[in-house]
């Protein structure tokens, strides 16, 4: 295995949760096709989609019901066939309240017609695969749902990037997702690789898979062609986020306030790979993902589940929440946002639902003994414990002048403190309202 | 009302808590303790004991007399209640230890908002409040005899600080004379690997101290590897090296500020000790003096971030 360089800092939740166990041998499974799905509008950064379908419409799965804004946007398709019923709006796990479509499901699976597979991928140019990539609403699904498109058209970037650095690691405790993806489809993930490489112009791509997933290494390795280079990575959190991906694959450090562009690498996601693949050669939109169901559930596993489902209906397929649940949360345990109800429905940012128990509570916090520990978990080389004492004495742009907008959240800080301080949650405001002052 | 909490991530905590680094400390300072009661008696445990009860029960008071939650749950005031002990002579009065305990955690602690605010080492401000003011109760020291827990020549006798000659053997064992915590090097060693491994401290700070304070000592006696040694296992250099210096409160948290500062440590401690012909013990000193310009050096040494890169 080739030895890479890895940042400094970090944190090893992984010994403490130890949660992917639960999941990472079960094949994923397909879940049962729901009876009503509500489809947010907002499921990407940047511009919500415009709703363009009304009560009474039939629709068909893979049809657009929502038309993208402007450059950084992505449509929304119909992960069923059926009636819409309404269109309304619903709360998202962020606690942000979007327009929303809800469908009846006719249980057909009726495709659209605007989806039929590609008779000739080889003929397609790069900006076709950057049109269909647009056009199939394909947005990078490790979390941040960043549109696809925009991130492949790199027509007007200079200095051309001459990296793509492709995100296997899954560093987050408990999620399986992306792990159980690569021992089951390889392929489909370097196939998806070599139409991102195609559409950049990039001859060089490096896959980044944490050591703790042999098997998903091995596939890899196995379905890996010319140009792609899969690499083993030491586990240690957050080796996903991309910063300190680039890093560990290139050597490279993304300057503060920069995108990985500002150093010529592209980042995507494995799960985001095999979805280019399914939109370039078989035309299909995204209208579902792969979601890690764990933590205090009956069944744990991998479910393939339709964009749009209820988290109720998710909870019903794998036997229902044992006691004891004190939080629901949508992704990581690190970087995961809870919810307070069952109501929210899957968007396409959802790689992990993880019902938590008492253990997820933070205990009540005592005094900063000043340890280091935060500092030296932090893999941005920020100081957490001065920022949060600074936002404490209401000093925001202190905190700011200390780095705070250059914290990527990862929690690593607030995770390593033994006084068990919300430090993150204090370098949060600080961006939040000392950003504004500073703009 | 949902049942469900909603809170800012992460929501998985390290199992690390101040108390268990706390306790950490205890058990690390524990060989070093035992090995003072049995060169020095029963006088030293009971000084342990009066030390480590009155800086709890003064923490105790204060939180309670100031309506503060009683914050001694964390194991801090039974460190520097230990760390004070260790710091004294077997053959000081028992109410010293106790004077020493209430100044460390009232005056010095307390006072300033407790754990993590306190500008100097609560156990050393106060041993050298002590050294200041009862000057030969605190530089009369027992001769060791291992194992005679009935009680010891109280005779006083020289540490090899104060010119008295031992072997290398009697250096690293602790059957010298010299406070209660801070003869038996090879437990203290022990206790500091235990921290090391724990990875409660950092080996910066101790690195640093004990090599500038070696290195003077090579120049200064032409490079006399004996001296150097003896140097190094006499008095409270390893004590304070690896216990005292590397306190979170009073020293710098960052990487470059520890080296800094534990440079400045050995530094102090070799002016002190061999520039001034004095019999007592300057260890303490040096880093009460270090304690003083730790958020200075903080200050200047701030973290490079990780995306911090030559334009």
């Amino acid at each position: 295995m080739a030895t890479t360089q890895t940042f400094g800092g970090g944190v090893h939740p992984h010994e403490i949760g130890n949660g992917k166990n639960a999941t990472n041998s079960q094949p994923i499974v397909n879940a049962a096709a729901p009876a009503r799905v509500t489809i947010a509008m907002s499921q990407h950064l940047g511009a919500p989609a415009a709703c363009c379908v009304k009560v009474g419409d039939v629709v068909n799965m893979g049809q657009v019901i929502g038309e993208a804004q402007g450059a950084i946007s992505a449509p929304v398709h119909a992960s069923v066939s059926g009636k819409v019923v309404a269109v309304s709006t619903c709360v998202l796990a962020s606690g942000k309240s979007v327009p929303a479509v809800v469908i009846d499901n006719d249980y057909e699976d009726r495709w659209d017609e605007s989806v039929k597979a590609c008779e000739n991928v080889d003929a397609l140019s790069a900006q076709d695969i950057v049109d269909i990539a647009r056009s199939c609403g394909v947005v990078g699904l490790g979390g941040a749902t960043f549109p696809t498109a925009v991130k492949l058209n790199t027509a007007s970037l200079d200095p051309k990037p001459d990296t793509l650095v492709i995100n296997g690691s899954e560093c987050e405790p408990y999620l399986t997702s992306d792990h159980r993806l690569m021992v089951e489809c390889a392929e489909q993930i370097i196939d998806g690789i070599r139409f991102a490489m195609k559409a950049t112009g990039v001859s060089c791509a490096k896959v980044g898979i944490e050591n703790n997933k042999p098997d998903a290494i091995e596939a890899m390795k196995a379905a890996a062609t010319d140009g792609i280079e899969i690499v083993a990575l030491p586990a240690k959190y957050p080796q996903g986020y991309e910063k300190m991906l680039i890093y560990a694959l290139t050597g490279r450090r993304v300057p503060n306030g920069k995108l990985p562009s500002a150093v010529q690498c592209i980042v995507m996601n494995v799960a985001t790979c095999a979805s280019l693949s399914d939109a370039v050669r078989k035309g299909q939109p995204v209208i579902d993902r792969i979601v890690t169901v764990a933590g205090r559930v009956a069944n744990p596993c991998n479910l393939r589940v339709r964009i749009g489902v209820p988290l109720l209906d998710v909870i019903d397929q794998v036997g229902g929440m044992t006691d004891g649940v004190r939080k629901l949360i949508c992704g990581g345990p690190m970087m995961g946002k809870t919810m307070s109800t069952l109501n929210t429905p899957i968007t396409k940012n959802f790689s992990a639902f993880l019902p938590l128990g008492e253990e997820s509570v933070s205990a009540e916090e005592s005094a900063c003994i000043r340890c280091g520990r935060c500092m030296r978990a932090c893999p941005m080389g920020l100081m957490p414990a001065k920022m949060d004492a600074l936002v404490r004495h209401g000093d925001y742009a202190g905190a700011i002048a200390l780095g705070a907008l250059n914290c990527m959240e990862c929690g690593s800080c607030t995770y390593s403190c033994p006084a068990k301080r919300e430090l993150l949650q204090a370098i949060k405001v600080a961006k939040c309202i000392g950003g504004n002052i500073k703009a | 009302m949902s049942k469900y909490v909603v809170s800012c991530s992460p929501h998985l905590r390290d199992n690390v808590s101040t108390r268990s680094i706390m306790q950490d400390v205890c058990i690390a300072m524990l060989p070093a303790c035992i090995a003072g009661v049995l060169f020095f008696g029963y006088r030293a445990a009971i000084i342990l004991v009066l030390s480590v009860a009155a800086a709890v029960l003064s923490e105790k008071f204060y939180c309670k007399a100031a309506h503060i939650k009683d914050t001694t749950g964390d194991f801090s005031a039974v460190v520097t209640g230990m760390l004070l002990a260790m710091n004294l002579s077997s053959t000081v009065p028992y109410w010293m230890p106790v004077v020493g305990s209430i100044i460390a955690i009232l005056l010095v602690k307390m006072i300033f908002g407790g754990i993590g605010q306190n500008f100097m080492n609560p156990a050393l401000a106060a041993r050298a409040i002590l050294a200041l003011s009862w000057a030969t109760a605190m530089n009369t020291f027992a001769t060791p005899a291992f194992g005679n827990l009935a009680g010891v020549d109280t005779i006083a006798s020289a540490t090899p600080i104060a010119g008295g000659s031992y072997t290398m053997t009697q250096l690293l064992l602790g059957n010298i004379p010299g406070t209660i915590g801070e003869t038996c090097k090879i437990a203290l060693l022990a206790g500091a690997a235990y921290l090391l491994y724990r990875q409660v401290i950092s080996w910066h700070i101790p690195v640093a101290f004990i090599a500038s304070f070696a290195v003077c000592c090579l120049i200064w006696s032409g490079f006399d590897m004996n001296v150097v040694l003896t140097q190094l296992l006499s008095g409270g250099l390893i004590l304070g090296a690896f216990f005292m210096a590397t306190d979170y409160s009073t020293s710098p948290a960052t990487t470059k500020g520890k080296i800094i500062f534990g440079l400045g440590c050995g530094l102090l401690l070799f002016v002190f000790r061999c520039c001034k012909k004095t019999p007592a013990e300057w260890c303490s000193f040096a880093i009460l003096l270090m304690n003083v310009v730790s958020p200075l050096i903080e200050r200047v040494t701030g973290n490079k971030s990780f995306g911090e890169v030559k334009k």
